[in-house]
C-alpha cells in the first residue's frame, strides 16, 4: 500500500499535461483520422513514458535519487560513485532503431515501394515544383536560427520537408534535443495539410488563375525508364549530398523493388508488412522524447510555430514559382499545382485537385498535382541531405 | 537566445540550398527526358 502511495505522490502537474497531450493525439488519430498510424502510437507512448517512475524509459540514479541523463553523464565523466541505471524497453528500442536511423530508413523502403513515379516520368518538367516548394525549409532555417543554435534550427527547419523519416534522420544526425517536439510538429502538420494549404493558396492566387485548365497528355513511359530512374536519382543525389545517400538510397531501393517486375512479393511485403511493422515501433519509440521534463519547455511551442511557418512558406514557394513561370510560358500552368510540391503525399496533391474542382467542376488537376507531389518527396530528401552537408 | 542578425547571416544557406535543389532537379529532369527519348517504344517513335 505504501508503494502505491509513494508512486501516486510522484505525480506532478506536468505529467498530467502530458497525459492530456497524449489523449489529444489519440483523439485526433481516431476521431479526426489525422495520421492515425503515427499519432496514435505517439499519443499512447506519451502517456506511457509520463507515468510516475515509468519503467518504459531508462532512468538514472545517484545514491537512489533520480537524476537527469545530462546530470548522469556529467557525474559519470567526473568519476562520481553511487551512480546506477534502470533500463527501459522504449529507450532500448530508441537506441536500437532511431538513434542509428534504422527505423526511418527501413520505413523509407516501404514508402519507396508505394510510390508510382509514372505521372512524374510522363511529365518530368513537374519536378521543378518539388524544388521550389522546399523554400519553407530554408526560410525557417534562417528564422529558427534567431532563437536556436544552428543545428537545432536546421533540425526544426526540416519539419518543412513534410516527411517524418527525413525529419527523424536529420534531427538525430544533428543531435537535436528537440526530436519529440519536431516529430509531433512534422506529423501533425502533415495531417493538417488540408487545413493549412488552402488559405495560403487562395491568398496568393486569383480566381482566374485557380481556374486555369491543364489538359493531361500522358506519354508512354517505358519499363527501362522506370527501372533506371531510381538508380539515377540515387547516384545524382549521392554525388550532390553524400550524407543523404542512405535516405535517397533506401527510398529508391524500395521503388526499384516495385518497378523491376520480378520482386512482386517483396514489393508487397515492403509496402504492407514491413512499413506497418516499422510504423508501430516508430511512433511509440518517438514518445521516449516526450518525457515531460524535456517536452514541456517554452521552446516546444516555438518549434510548433516554426513548423507551421515552414509549411506555409513551402506552399507559398511552390505557388509563387509557378506564377513566375507563367510570366514566360505560352501554355499557362495552374499555379495551385506548385503547392503540391511539399512532400506530404498524397494529401497535398489531393488538396490541390479538390481546390481546382471547387473553382471549376471540369478542371481535373489530379495527375499533375500528384506528379508534383511525388517530386516533392524526392526534393525533400535532397533538401535533408543538403542540410546535413551544411551542418555536419 | 534571441539573435535577430542570425537571420541575415544564414540567408546564404537559403541561397545555396535552393540553388542546389533546383540544379539537382534540373539534372534529373534532363536525365528523365533523355531516358524517355532513348527508351521510347519503337512504334511510338515511328509516329
Amino acid at each position: 500500500m505504501s508503494i502505491l502511495w509513494e508512486t501516486i505522490l510522484q505525480i506532478n502537474w506536468q505529467m498530467i499535461v502530458m497525459w492530456v497531450i497524449g489523449g489529444i493525439l489519440i483523439y485526433l488519430a481516431i476521431k479526426k483520422d489525422m495520421e492515425p498510424t503515427l499519432l496514435l502510437p505517439m499519443g499512447f507512448g506519451a502517456i506511457l513514458v509520463n507515468l510516475p517512475l515509468s519503467g518504459a524509459v531508462t532512468r538514472y540514479f545517484q545514491n537512489g535519487a533520480e537524476i537527469t541523463v545530462q546530470k548522469y553523464n556529467e557525474l559519470l565523466a567526473a568519476g562520481e560513485e553511487g551512480l546506477s541505471v534502470t533500463e527501459g524497453a522504449l529507450t532500448t528500442l530508441f537506441e536500437a532503431g532511431i538513434s542509428n536511423e534504422l527505423f526511418p530508413l527501413i520505413l523509407f523502403i516501404g514508402i519507396g515501394a508505394m510510390i508510382d513515379f509514372g505521372p512524374l516520368l510522363s511529365n518530368p518538367k513537374l519536378m521543378i515544383f518539388g524544388a521550389a516548394a522546399q523554400f519553407g525549409i530554408f526560410f525557417t532555417l534562417c528564422l529558427a536560427s534567431v532563437f536556436f543554435d544552428i543545428n537545432d534550427a536546421a533540425s526544426i527547419a526540416i519539419i518543412g520537408a513534410a516527411d517524418g523519416p527525413t525529419s527523424i534522420v536529420v534531427a538525430n544526425k544533428l543531435n537535436s534535443t528537440y526530436l519529440g517536439a519536431i516529430m509531433v510538429a512534422a506529423y501533425s502538420y502533415m495531417a493538417l495539410v488540408p487545413i493549412i494549404q488552402p488559405p495560403v493558396i487562395k491568398l496568393l492566387t486569383t480566381k482566374e488563375e485557380r481556374k486555369i485548365r491543364m489538359p493531361y497528355k500522358p506519354a508512354a513511359v517505358s519499363k527501362t525508364t522506370r527501372i533506371l530512374f531510381p538508380i539515377i536519382i540515387t547516384v545524382v543525389a549521392g554525388l550532390v549530398a553524400p550524407d543523404s545517400v542512405s535516405l535517397v538510397g533506401f527510398l529508391m531501393f524500395g521503388n526499384l523493388i516495385r518497378e523491376c517486375g520480378v520482386l512482386d512479393s517483396l514489393s508487397e511485403t515492403a509496402q504492407k508488412v514491413l512499413a506497418n511493422l516499422i510504423t508501430i515501433f516508430l511512433g511509440i519509440t518517438i514518445a521516449t522524447r516526450m518525457v515531460w521534463n524535456e517536452f514541456l519547455v517554452p521552446n516546444t511551442l516555438l518549434i510548433l510555430g516554426l513548423g507551421l511557418v515552414a509549411f506555409i512558406f513551402d506552399t507559398a514557394g511552390g505557388v509563387l514559382f509557378a506564377k513566375l513561370l507563367n510570366l514566360f510560358m505560352k501554355e499557362k500552368i495552374n499555379p495551385m499545382i506548385g503547392a503540391a510540391g511539399i512532400s506530404a503525399f498524397p494529401m497535398s496533391g489531393r488538396v490541390v485537385h479538390k481546390m481546382g474542382l471547387k473553382e471549376d467542376p471540369q478542371n481535373f488537376l489530379l495527375m499533375h498535382s500528384i506528379g508534383v507531389n511525388v517530386s516533392g518527396q524526392i526534393a525533400s530528401v535532397i533538401a535533408g541531405g543538403l542540410i546535413l552537408n551544411f551542418f555536419m | 537566445m534571441f539573435e535577430p542578425m542570425n537571420f541575415v547571416t544564414n540567408l546564404q544557406y537559403m541561397g545555396v540550398g535552393m540553388l542546389c535543389i533546383i540544379i539537382v532537379m534540373g539534372v534529373l529532369i534532363g536525365a528523365t527526358v533523355l531516358l524517355n527519348k532513348i527508351t521510347r517504344p519503337k512504334d511510338e517513335k515511328k509516329d
